[in-house]
């Protein structure tokens, strides 16, 4: 049994390298996505031209927008004068930001209450928009909790006063962090799920579509009187692309890591044993949809058919709790989901296996699943 | 024990009857050909007995292993080429060797040298590095054998293992199959060529899924000894087409290398008549004897009288 499945795989080895063209097919789209996600596709918003309007005139309002500007993301173009003024702006794409600081915020800060600060977005790019928004907010979160420690410091050190006791005031460092990725690169969120594109890309539409070309080119047939059986069939047909499938995991992983800086916080282990799930279900989705095409070509498009929707499901761009409720249920049925989750854990949270494990065990299922019901379906004989 | 038995095995596609309850027997290292026109049943035949396809109803027998039932033992003991070429045309002639040696578990110490052994049977030991793609057709056919030979089966399937192959790669494709045949196997195989027929110890006429005559190709022969045939070349053969049409004495006519095959009863009366209608048309006859009938004039003649015999 080894034996005939070795075969096959050296054979199918054989085949998928020699080609120049498939060899391309192999390694190439791997780093051309992660060069498209990594430099092309950046959501990261980076000195984004805002316009500042300070109705206050007080330090603590200058101290504000000396926040605004030392942040890498945002630079002050223009002060206008009037509130027409920056609206023309934002009106004529100019800046993509007004900040207001309205007068009377300096006094409210003191007293502890909501300060006033009105920011108005060019909401066009709603991508674009809600980055901004993001990064102003963390300014104002960041400022606001520095006035609101140096405040406390204070009351402690009246009340230390109050008292005429010697008590050390505690200095309160109070920061906010964005957690998991705290420099908001929208970088280091894509490229780990570039990952789980590409391993899907080799591992389901190739082996499909390599099975189909045994039967389109009548080899399947001379294969059927040798006693290689089904599962030795499949096996030899898979394995081969699951190993190129982690060898590409390895060169994108290596890529993401040495070029783009992303970080990876968790065990190479825990995402080795992720990846071998899910190649588990993607082949066995590889080998389902040849038994369903007569061409190639029919085989691509299933593939294609299976894949974009459940990528478009998984959370890779679009966050599933923005999702409606009855499709957010859908993606549960989603083995891509769960791969991606622990792709991201992995990478960003440096999650183990105890939290992911629930995600490791739903690939398990859904791989072993449908890779029993493709052997079933994997006639022995021709009709 | 018999090599190969066939009873009433019927093989349908839907409502269309491929193979119409066919029985024959093969004996140990005999050449059986299958002979018929295209769509008589004589592939799907073939694929029965390797286990490729369920019969319908029926049962066969090879190596006196049930192929449904027994099909995993068959497949040890056959080696099958298909109609259409199915070696991998992306890997070398020795890695195809390799890899059906790998998978019909030729043992290892042995697998070196029945691998020299296969490509030299197919001369094709220079070429064992070329990519099967780059090889002419006639090689090819003979590199489909070496494959289906590795495992040194006892019975060989050859479905129109020269289809698409020039005369001299046909000649020495059948004189391999004859020294298989001396050697022990038993060979079953299907052709369209008629003079292929030749080489086979016995025959069996399929047409639209039915065996309509089985014996040894001499014996076929001489079934047809009430009737002769006539073999015509003349100056003009479209004209004498026309003419042979409404002469009474030919039976059939049948174009047969560069003449025509006329069948007759009465070949002296016959050829008096033929010479004098076609000289009444200013045709100068070339050639004008009686010959052997043709596997070819037998094959119409069984067919047709199968025929008149149903009517
Ligand atoms: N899988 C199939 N489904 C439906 N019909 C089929 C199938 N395979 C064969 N047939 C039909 O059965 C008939 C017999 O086919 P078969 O291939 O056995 O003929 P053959 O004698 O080998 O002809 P040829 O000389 O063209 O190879 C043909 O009419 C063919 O169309
Ligand atoms: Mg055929």
């Amino acid at each position: 049994m080894w034996e005939r499945i070795r075969e096959m795989m050296r054979k199918e080895l054989r085949q998928a390298l020699r080609e120049p063209r498939m060899r391309v097919l192999l390694f190439l789209p791997p780093l051309v996505q992660l060069t498209l996600f990594g430099y092309a596709v950046n959501l990261d918003v980076e000195r984004a031209p805002i316009a500042w309007m300070d109705g206050d005139g007080t330090p603590a309002s200058r101290a504000l927008r000396a926040a605004f500007e030392g942040s890498p993301h945002f630079r002050v173009v223009a002060t206008p004068m009037r509130e027409d003024e920056g609206r023309e702006l934002l009106d004529r794409g100019r800046i993509l930001m007004l900040v207001r600081v309205l007068p009377g915020f300096a006094e409210r800060v003191q007293r502890g209450e909501m300060a006033a600060v009105q920011i108005l977005i060019e909401g066009t790019n709603s991508n674009t928009a809600s980055i901004l928004m993001a990064y102003a907010t963390r300014i104002l979160r960041r400022y606001a909790d520095e006035v609101m420690a140096e405040r406390e410091r204070r009351t402690l050190r009246a009340l230390a006063i109050a008292r005429e006791a010697p008590i050390t005031v505690p200095e309160l460092q109070v920061q906010t962090r964005v957690w998991f990725n705290p420099d908001l690169r929208s970088r280091n969120y894509f490229v780990p799920g570039v990952l789980v594109n590409i391993i899907a890309i080799v591992t389901l539409i190739l082996t499909a579509m390599a099975i189909v070309r045994e039967r389109e080119l009548g080899t399947m047939e001379q294969l059927l009187v040798t006693p290689l059986r089904p599962v030795e069939f499949i096996l030899g047909k898979t394995v081969p692309f699951a190993l190129i499938g982690l060898v590409d995991v390895v060169l994108v992983t290596s890529a993401a890591l040495l070029i783009f800086r992303v970080p990876f916080r968790g065990s190479a282990l825990v995402l080795l044993l992720g990846a071998v799930l899910f190649v588990l279900t993607t082949l066995g989705m590889g080998v389902f949809l040849s038994t369903i095409s007569r061409t190639q070509q029919q085989a691509m498009l299933a593939s294609f058919f299976f894949f974009m929707p459940a990528f478009t499901l998984s959370g890779f761009a679009f966050p599933i709790r923005n999702m409606p409720v009855p499709v957010q249920y859908l993606t549960r049925a989603n083995p891509v989901r769960y791969f991606l989750e622990i792709v991201r854990g992995v990478f960003l949270k440096g999650t183990g296996i105890e939290v992911l494990w629930p995600q490791m065990v739903a690939l398990l299922i859904f791989g072993v699943a449908i890779f029993g019901l493709s052997v079933w379906r994997f006639r022995r004989r021709l009709e | 024990m018999w090599a190969i038995e066939v009873e009433d095995v019927v093989k349908r596609f839907g409502e269309f009857v491929a193979v119409d309850r066919i029985s024959f027997r093969v004996r140990r290292g005999e050449i059986f050909g299958l002979l018929g026109p295209n769509g008589a049943g004589k592939s799907t035949t073939i694929r029965i007995l390797c286990g490729l396809l369920a019969p319908t109803s029926g049962r066969a027998r090879v190596d006196g292993l049930d192929v449904v039932t027994q099909a995993e033992q068959v497949k040890r003991r056959i080696g099958y080429m298909s109609q259409r070429f199915s070696l991998y045309e992306d890997l070398t002639v020795e890695e195809n060797v390799e890899l059906f040696s790998g998978l019909y578990g030729v043992p290892r110490e042995r697998r070196r040298q029945r691998q020299q052994e296969v490509l030299e049977m197919a001369g094709l030991t220079a070429w064992r590095r070329r990519l099967v793609r780059a090889l002419p057709g006639g090689w090819k056919q003979r590199l489909a054998l070496g494959c289906a030979l590795v495992h040194e089966p006892p019975i060989l399937f050859l479905d129109e293992p020269t289809s698409g192959v020039d005369p001299i790669a046909r000649r020495q494709f059948w004189d391999m199959i004859v020294r298989l045949s001396e050697a022990g196997r038993t060979i079953l195989v299907t052709t369209h060529y008629m003079d292929e027929a030749a080489y086979c110890h016995r025959l069996a006429l399929m047409d639209r899924g039915r065996i309509v005559a089985l014996d040894a190709p001499a014996a076929l022969a001489r079934s047809l000894a009430s009737v002769a045939f006539l073999h015509l070349e003349s100056s003009d053969l479209w004209e004498s087409l026309k003419v042979l049409e409404r002469e009474a004495s030919v039976e059939r006519v049948t174009l047969f290398g560069a003449g025509v095959h006329l069948r007759v009863r009465d070949p002296e009366r016959a050829r008096e008549r033929i010479q004098r209608a076609l000289h009444a048309r200013g045709i100068t006859i070339s050639r004008l004897d009686v010959v052997a009938p043709s596997m070819e004039d037998v094959f119409v003649a069984v067919i047709e009288g199968g025929e008149r015999n149903e009517r």
